[in-house]
């Protein structure tokens, strides 16, 4: 029986990643960010989402690429040279976390069973995050679990 | 979905109705089974008892709670009974209703858990009941208490074991003859006349909203705020004076709408004051004492989660009263007293906060005693000990780890003890005081904010950063140069008024590097003067260092998720008005992690030693100014809420009385500069002036004076004879003569003659 599925696609780098669009509450541009001082570096900091204070999680480093770069009088907005420039709001299990992304991708409507196993030789932070792989024509896409992508475990603090 | 799960889940939410209906119903129960104590032949009161009873068992017969129903069975049938006078209502009674109250709560726990109403043991409690109702003379109270075997262990602290002693005399209760009263159930409205203030008729005016419901809505105000400001500040609307009108209703409506929403929030304390004279009467009952409780001011508001947090910490305060404070009947009678101790419980608004009074009339706190112990306990040394004031001595009950009794007994002093209550009342940002009088009873007054959504705070500057800091923790703000500060072995101080102060640097242990310099915070050779904003939490006194000090605010404090909270050092976030985003400091956290020790138990009496006074001479902390150009003022710091600059334009007057506008109100100005001081001149008419804004007993002023020196310590020695009226007398501070100024007479009389 098929089971249908809606993902979004983002791009990271040179890398393109889903996430379920059911558990997206909304995208929007990367507004200003405070720091905050001795959070784990995947945290860069808190932005105000209309009023409601997100934490801003830096998924370029959680997935061990190359981590946003933030200009250096740390007000930092995502354009294409610092990296990422979109913030995916999505509900975890701690509240609401904003996840930064390069850019966004498509909306794909699926069979869940399309989604593969992870292959054996995916280690570090991308097997720890995601759920399977899902192949599509042009490129292989990581669909990333938004609890565990979202969650930073505070073992990562300074 | 089958139609079984459908019915299911309708039965469920049937059932979590219910026992939230039920939780209510036996709270209201609690209540009025202790008020039928003192006023057994409450007509109204027992039938209203009788008619929760009686829905309650109708309810779990339909919902097929075969032991809850008999419970309330049994419960009714006892206050039958009661209604047509063939028992008058005894202790003994009280002790099994409210028993069988206990019972139905655990079953209801147990429904909650298990969705039945298993395996509570009900039998002992259903004989003990009956027997009374028989009316026979052998309460048989159940040995191990049906209350205290069934209710489980969390909700162990409040129900306390209840010893029931079998008091009245059967044949007394025989010997009252029924009195011919109609038995017909009286009208409901009976119970809603304006001396039942008990009535349910809140209850049918309110509707039940969800928690999360309100949040959502108050975080919709609030971003509405934000855009009201910002709308307010375009220069469209600057220009434009037909939108500047719509703009200014707007404006209008949003205030309005955020203060109602904000009332949604609040709750009469009386939710938790309500519970207590039930944990009194239990506890007085297991003391073998008489205590009566006095309760003011339930229909106060305060915030929701206020109430929640402050009914633990007054819990305890109130067994401590019955415990340790209210003396036995015998060593009353002894004292002069009257058998019958009275706590009274006060709650109340002033100055935008809420206080809450504790007070017992029972012997006070017996300093030797304290002293003593703790001694013995090594929290003090002997020499220290010895020096201490008595008021000191009374501080020393709020040291963790420490307790009067030599016996652990099972209703208090199990070593959770009033540094608990204390640590809770300032996490919420409160504060506590207490006051002993020996022989005559303490009162402890608690100070709790009307809110934790909204705080004020100062703003001040790290490393580019900016930082909120709660104003509860705020002591003092102090400008110093880089010279200033000293270093010891390693350790940062300021030498401030005869004390060495410990500091600490904000960027520092945030771990923050200067912006735009790569250099390390801490080598600062040629650094710019910073600022140490003195804060204290957890009875620590620190100096925090930060480069900059931007301006107090209210703020609405918005959650931090768990990772961010287990930083420890962060107590939230707030949106600023130009909407960034700035964390709120956390203290007591921070302390922590900069590894600020608490002063040494033997430090404990410091201040008063390092003031150099006599022992039992507490030191006055008095903040001094100038008036005219010689002469100086002296006023107690106790009285001073805050020191403001304003500008001479700004004092108006009214009614042949100088006053300004302060913070939406009208603040009268005392000139004290003007009064006291010799030699001054004509005043002038423009330029700036410091205003001392000064309040005690709910009246405030603003004190006008030349010039602001310093806060001090000193031990006074108080020369009162021939004093002016509106000063205590003359003393010597800092080696000048000073008048010191009594800020109560003033307010009291100067307010009202021009």
């Amino acid at each position: 029986m098929a089971r249908p599925l809606s993902l979004c696609t983002f791009r990271l780098a040179d890398q393109v990643v889903a996430l379920p669009a059911l558990r997206i509450q909304e995208v929007v541009r990367v507004p200003r960010i405070t720091p905050v001082p001795l959070a784990p570096p995947a945290v860069l900091g808190l932005i105000n989402l209309r009023g409601q204070v997100v934490a801003a999680v830096d998924l370029r480093r959680r997935l061990d690429l190359p981590p946003v770069e933030l200009s250096p009088d740390r007000e930092p907005r995502g354009d294409a040279e610092t990296g990422a420039g979109i913030c995916v709001v999505v509900e975890t299990v701690d509240g609401l976390a904003s996840l930064l992304v390069d850019d966004i991708g498509d909306v794909v409507e699926i069979d869940e069973a399309r989604i593969l196993p992870l292959p054996a030789t995916l280690r570090g932070a991308p097997r720890a995050l995601a759920n399977g792989v899902l192949p599509l024509d042009a490129t292989l896409v990581l669909v990333l679990d938004v609890d565990r992508a979202g969650v930073v475990p505070s073992s990562e603090a300074a | 979905m089958s139609t079984t799960d459908a019915m299911n889940d309708e039965m469920q939410s049937i059932v979590r109705e219910f026992l939230v209906e039920a939780r209510e119903m036996l709270d209201r129960l609690d209540q009025d089974f202790v008020a039928l104590e003192v006023q057994p032949d409450d007509r109204a009161v027992l039938d209203h008892v009788f008619r929760v009873l009686h829905t309650l068992k109708g309810t779990c017969g339909f919902l097929g709670f075969g032991r809850l129903e008999a419970v309330a069975h049994a419960g009714e049938h006892l206050l039958d009974r009661l209604r047509e006078r063939a028992l008058v209502y005894t202790p003994d009674i009280a002790s099994a209703l409210l028993a069988a109250v206990d019972v139905l709560r655990a079953l209801l726990t147990q429904i909650e858990a298990t969705g039945q109403d298993g395996n509570v043991e009900i039998a002992a409690l259903k004989t003990w009941i009956t027997s009374l109702a028989a009316g026979d003379g052998q309460p048989r109270a159940p040995t191990g208490t049906a209350a205290a075997a069934v209710v489980p262990p969390v909700a162990a602290p409040v129900a306390a074991p209840v010893v029931v002693k079998p008091s009245a005399p059967p044949e007394a209760a025989a010997a009252i003859a029924p009195r011919p009263v109609s038995n017909a159930a009286e009208p409901a409205d009976l119970r809603d006349g304006p001396e039942s203030p008990r009535s349910g008729r809140a209850a049918d005016e309110s509707i039940r909203v969800d928690v999360g419901h309100l949040e959502r809505l108050i975080n919709l105000v609030g971003e509405l705020v934000l855009a009201r400001n910002q709308i307010l500040q375009h220069p469209a609307v600057q220009a434009d004076g037909a939108l500047q009108q719509i703009c200014q209703r707007l404006s209008n409506l949003t205030t309005e709408l955020q203060e109602g929403v904000m009332k949604t929030r609040m709750q009469p304390i009386g939710t938790v004051f309500n519970k207590l004279p039930r944990v009194v009467r239990d506890l007085a009952l297991a003391c073998g004492k008489q205590v009566r409780i006095d309760i003011e001011g339930r229909e106060t508001e305060l915030d929701r989660t206020l109430v929640d947090a402050i009914k633990d910490p007054l819990t305890h305060v109130i067994r401590n009263c019955v415990d340790h404070g209210i003396e036995a009947p015998e060593d009353r009678r002894a004292a002069g007293k009257a058998d019958e101790g009275v706590l009274s419980l006060r709650a109340f608004h002033e100055a935008g906060q809420v206080i809450v009074e504790v007070a017992d009339d029972g012997a006070g706190i017996a300093v030797d005693r304290v002293r003593q112990k703790a001694v013995r306990q090594g929290l003090i040394a002997p020499t220290h000990a010895e020096r201490m004031s008595d008021r000191e001595v009374c501080e020393l009950i709020f040291l963790p780890g420490f307790s009067t009794r030599d016996a652990v007994t099972n209703l208090s002093g199990r070593g959770v003890g009033m540094d608990v209550v204390r640590t809770n009342i300032e996490r919420i940002g409160g504060s506590v005081d207490l006051d002993s009088r020996a022989g005559h009873g303490m009162t402890l007054r608690m100070k709790l904010p009307l809110t934790l959504a909204i705080i004020p705070v100062l703003i001040v500057g790290a490393a580019g950063q900016r930082f909120a800091i709660p104003q509860v923790n705020l002591v003092e703000l102090v400008s110093v140069g880089a010279d200033r500060i000293e270093t010891l072995h390693g350790a940062r101080l300021l030498r401030l008024r005869e004390t060495l102060l410990p500091l600490v640097d904000l960027q520092e242990v945030l771990g923050l590097s200067a912006p735009g310099t790569g250099k390390s915070p801490g080598d600062d050779a040629d650094a710019p003067p910073r600022s140490v904003v003195i804060v204290s939490a957890d009875g620590r006194t620190f100096g925090l260092l930060v480069d900059d000090i931007d301006d107090t605010q209210e703020i609405v404090v918005k959650p931090l998720n768990k990772l961010l909270k287990s930083l420890g050092c962060f107590a939230g976030a707030t949106i600023l008005g130009d909407g960034d985003v700035a964390l709120i400091l956390d203290v007591p956290g921070l302390a922590h992690r900069a590894h600020v020790q608490r002063p040494d138990a033997s430090e404990a009496g410091r201040p008063g030693a390092s003031a150099g006074g006599p022992p039992g001479v507490t030191p006055a902390s008095l903040l001094v100014v100038t008036a005219g150009a010689r002469s100086r003022l002296a006023v107690p710091l106790d009285c001073v809420s805050r020191l403001e600059e304003t500008d001479r334009a700004a004092i108006e007057r009214s009614a042949g009385r100088e006053a300004m506008r302060y913070r939406d109100r009208v603040l009268p100005l005392l000139d004290v500069g003007g009064r006291f001081g010799a030699g001054s001149g004509p005043r002038a008419t423009d330029g700036q002036v410091d205003v001392v804004v000064v309040s005690t007993g709910g009246r405030s002023a603003g004190l006008l004076v030349d010039g602001i020196v310093d806060i001090v310590e000193e031990v006074l020695d108080l020369q009162s004879d021939g004093a002016v009226p509106g000063t205590l007398g003359t003393a010597i501070v800092q080696g000048r003569v000073t008048d010191v100024l009594d800020v109560p007479w003033l307010l009291t009389h100067w307010t009202a003659v021009p």
